[in-house]
């Protein structure tokens, strides 16, 4: 049995260190989901609207991505772009790697999104006399918006507890910062417990905004819990 | 001596209070026609009687004995002698018609499956579905929906039976034979409390008539006095405007 | 960069390599797999926990209702540090994989319990009250009720669930399990060239995951068509 006495003492002097990696892992997980989200919707609208070989190289894009471990795409861009001749600091492999990762997820969520605008709002818009501009930004765009913003919100979520395996790069977000610490005190479970609470409050603070957000401007459907 | 006692009884949805006060009894063997206009809280009372919508307040008793709705170990021996239909059948959509009216004697009452079975198909012929037994409840209609979920009731053969406007989907030569075989089930002693739009079928078959507006008994009597000669002026303006019909 | 990769390739794709790499990769998918076995099992448990309405089960309910919370907000590699410190401390002997398996475990009953949650609430309230006006217990009801109903709709995304942690259990190379990307990390301490051995690697994970999510979108489709809703 666990024969253990706690003494989260020892660890208090680290926390600024811990609430800095948390400042870091947000920080990769915004910049990667915006560049993700851009990725995502020109990769959504180009299934949607583009002809067959574009279609078809985005289709294989999505298919890679979202079948192969973002760790080890990390893994390709650190260590196996340097014999091409490109170097990349760990920071800027794990931004890439997530980011490209969530431009596939992206684009599969947005696809969804806009497939599922409804002919039935297009038709009610034409008989009111919209222009096709109208129709997009009166009908079309808040639509797609509320369907979109649940499962967006949930990939951001995601892609917060994904940044942990920057740590396995050296980059000093929230779990880099916690192996550190760890390997300075040996208080392991002090201090992964109380990162596994900060994680836990980052992303709830994350998930209420985001609902209240979700609500109110977007009109979507949202739970907490 | 009455069987089933009602006093006071509330309950709210939320801040809405659907039931206010309601008192009412049906004596052993008699039936009890309970009518109303939409939203009055009819099928209210009923899932309040099998315990599905929480009492705020009000007691309500079977042959004497008080239940406690709190109690999970009253509400299973009150489930134990009272049935209910529902106004929306409920019917399990995952079994087939003789499956919904075997599952709970054989697997909740652990009743013999053979018995059963010859009952569940007795009863269900006598509702008029003998060749619908292997049937979906998707693949019927919903007066056929509705005999089925009669004869699932009964296969449970309860003391007191709840019937929530189980005409409103027949056809009317099948209003008749849903008709008789209440009347047989009155003749053989059950108890019944009936809600229904079909003031015919109510006149017919009731004892006594409840006449409820917005969660509460507005007046009670025969269906002699009820129909013919109701003493409050908001049950005159219902039964007119529903006998015109 | 070309010729080097020439030049390694028929050693790199040798017996041995190739022998190695293939017990990895079922190590990746065993990970995956054994943990959303019990995981779904587990999940399940904690789902039904959650609709009981019992006064004395309270303390179970939060408590379930705590765990898939807190289970789905904490990463992987978190999860799997605090587990294998955890028996690190308690001195129990147990092979990396195993301690791996209990971090994918735990993860996967939280997810898996929502989704089942997801699955329960999908089968309409009328199908419960008349269960329960019949005097089904809840075990009762979700055994011969809700289930046969709701299996339908949480099979699609507990597939999809199991098929998203094959590739998050690269992490556990991290701690020393014998999967995938460690046999990767293997390989190139070995002296092949990244680009050789991740790529590999990186198709190795493709031709594990690509048949299995088209089978799951396969799965999804079957059983929401009509023509399939029959028990
Ligand atoms: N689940 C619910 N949540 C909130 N309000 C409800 C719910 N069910 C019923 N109500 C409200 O309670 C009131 C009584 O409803 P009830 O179904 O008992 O009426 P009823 O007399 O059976 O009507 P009908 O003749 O249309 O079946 C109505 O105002 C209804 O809107
Ligand atoms: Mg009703």
């Amino acid at each position: 049995m666990l024969d253990y006495t706690f003494q989260f003492g020892q660890i208090v002097p680290y926390l600024p260190r811990l609430l800095d990696g948390a400042v870091v892992a947000l920080e990769l997980a915004v910049l990667s989901f915006c560049g993700g989200l851009l990725l995502g919707t020109v990769g959504a609208a180009l299934l949607t609207f583009a002809g067959g070989v574009v279609r078809r190289i985005i289709g294989w894009y999505v298919s890679f991505f979202t079948n192969t471990p973002q760790l080890v795409q990390i893994y390709f861009l650190y260590f196996a772009l340097p014999d091409m001749g490109i170097v990349l600091s760990s920071f800027t492999a794990v931004l890439l790697g997530m980011t490209l990762n969530a431009g596939a997820y992206l684009t599969e969520i947005q696809r969804a999104g806009f497939e599922s605008r409804r002919q039935s709002e297009m038709e009610a818009a034409e008989v009111l006399g919209f222009s096709r501009v109208q129709q997009i930004r009166y009908v079309i765009l808040p639509h797609v918006a509320r369907v979109l913003f649940p499962p967006l919100s949930n990939h951001f979520i995601l892609m917060t507890l994904g940044t942990s395996m920057a740590a396995v790069f050296g980059v000093e977000e929230l779990t880099g910062q916690a192996l550190n610490i760890n390997s300075v005190t040996f208080r392991s479970l002090e201090i992964f417990s109380v990162t596994a609470l900060l994680y836990i409050a980052v992303t709830l603070v994350a998930s209420a905004l985001l609902a209240v957000i979700g609500t109110t401007v977007f009109r979507a459907r949202m739970r907490m819990f | 001596m009455p069987r089933l006692v009602i006093n006071g009884l509330e309950a709210r949805y939320g801040s809405l209070k659907v039931l206010d006060g309601i008192d009412l009894d049906v004596a052993s063997g008699d039936v009890v026609g309970l009518i109303g206009p939409s939203g009055s809280g009819k099928s209210t009372i009923l899932r309040t009687l099998v315990g599905l919508t929480p009492p705020a307040a009000g007691s309500v008793e079977i042959d004497g004995e008080h239940i406690d709705y709190a109690k999970p170990g009253d509400v299973r021996r009150l489930r134990d002698r009272l049935a209910i239909v529902f106004q929306q059948y409920n019917l399990f959509q995952n079994m087939t018609v003789l499956q919904n009216v075997m599952i709970a004697p054989t697997k909740i009452k652990k009743r013999a499956a053979a018995e059963v079975r010859e009952e569940a198909v007795r009863l269900l012929a006598k509702v008029g579905l003998a060749d619908k037994l292997d049937r979906y409840p998707d693949e019927l209609s919903g007066g056929q929906q509705q005999r089925v979920a009669i004869a699932r009731a009964l296969a449970l053969r309860p003391e007191i039976l709840l019937l929530d406007e189980v005409t409103a989907a027949l056809d009317p030569e099948l209003v008749s034979e849903v008709l008789d075989t209440i009347r047989v089930l009155a003749r053989e002693g059950m108890t019944m409390l009936i809600v229904s739009h079909e003031m015919g079928f109510i006149r017919e078959v009731s004892k006594e008539v409840v006449f409820m507006d917005a969660g509460r008994v507005v007046e009670r009597g025969t269906p002699a006095k009820i129909f013919d000669a109701p003493e409050e002026a908001r049950t005159r303006d219902f039964v007119s405007k529903i006998l015109r019909h | 960069m070309w010729e080097r990769l020439i030049e390694e390739a028929p050693r790199f794709f040798g017996y041995y390599n190739l022998v190695f790499l293939g017990k990895a990769a079922l190590a990746t998918v065993a990970l995956s797999a054994l943990g959303c076995i019990i995981g779904i099992v587990l999940g399940s448990l904690v789902a039904l926990l959650r609709l009981t309405t019992r006064l004395p089960l309270a303390p179970l309910r939060w408590i379930a209702a705590l765990y898939t919370e807190i289970f789905r907000r904490v990463p992987f590699l978190v999860t799997l540090m605090l587990v294998f410190f955890a028996f690190q401390l308690s001195k129990v002997d147990l092979p990396m994989f195993w301690v791996a398996a209990v971090s994918v475990t735990l993860i996967a009953s939280a997810f898996l319990a929502e989704i089942v949650r997801a699955g329960f609430e999908s089968v309409h309230r009328n199908q419960w009250d008349a269960a329960a006006a019949m005097n089904f217990g809840l075990l009762d009801t979700v055994r011969y009720v809700v289930l046969p109903q709701a299996w339908r709709i949480i099979l699609p995304p507990a597939f999809g669930f199991f098929v998203l942690f094959i590739k998050d259990t690269a992490l556990a190379s991290q701690i020393g399990v014998i999967e995938l990307t460690f046999a990767g990390k293997v390989l190139n301490n070995k002296g092949f060239s990244a680009v050789l051995v991740f790529g590999t690697i990186l198709v190795a994970y493709f031709l594990v995951s690509w048949p299995l999510s088209r089978l799951g979108k396969h799965l999804e489709q079957r059983l929401a068509s009509p023509r399939h809703q029959r028990p």
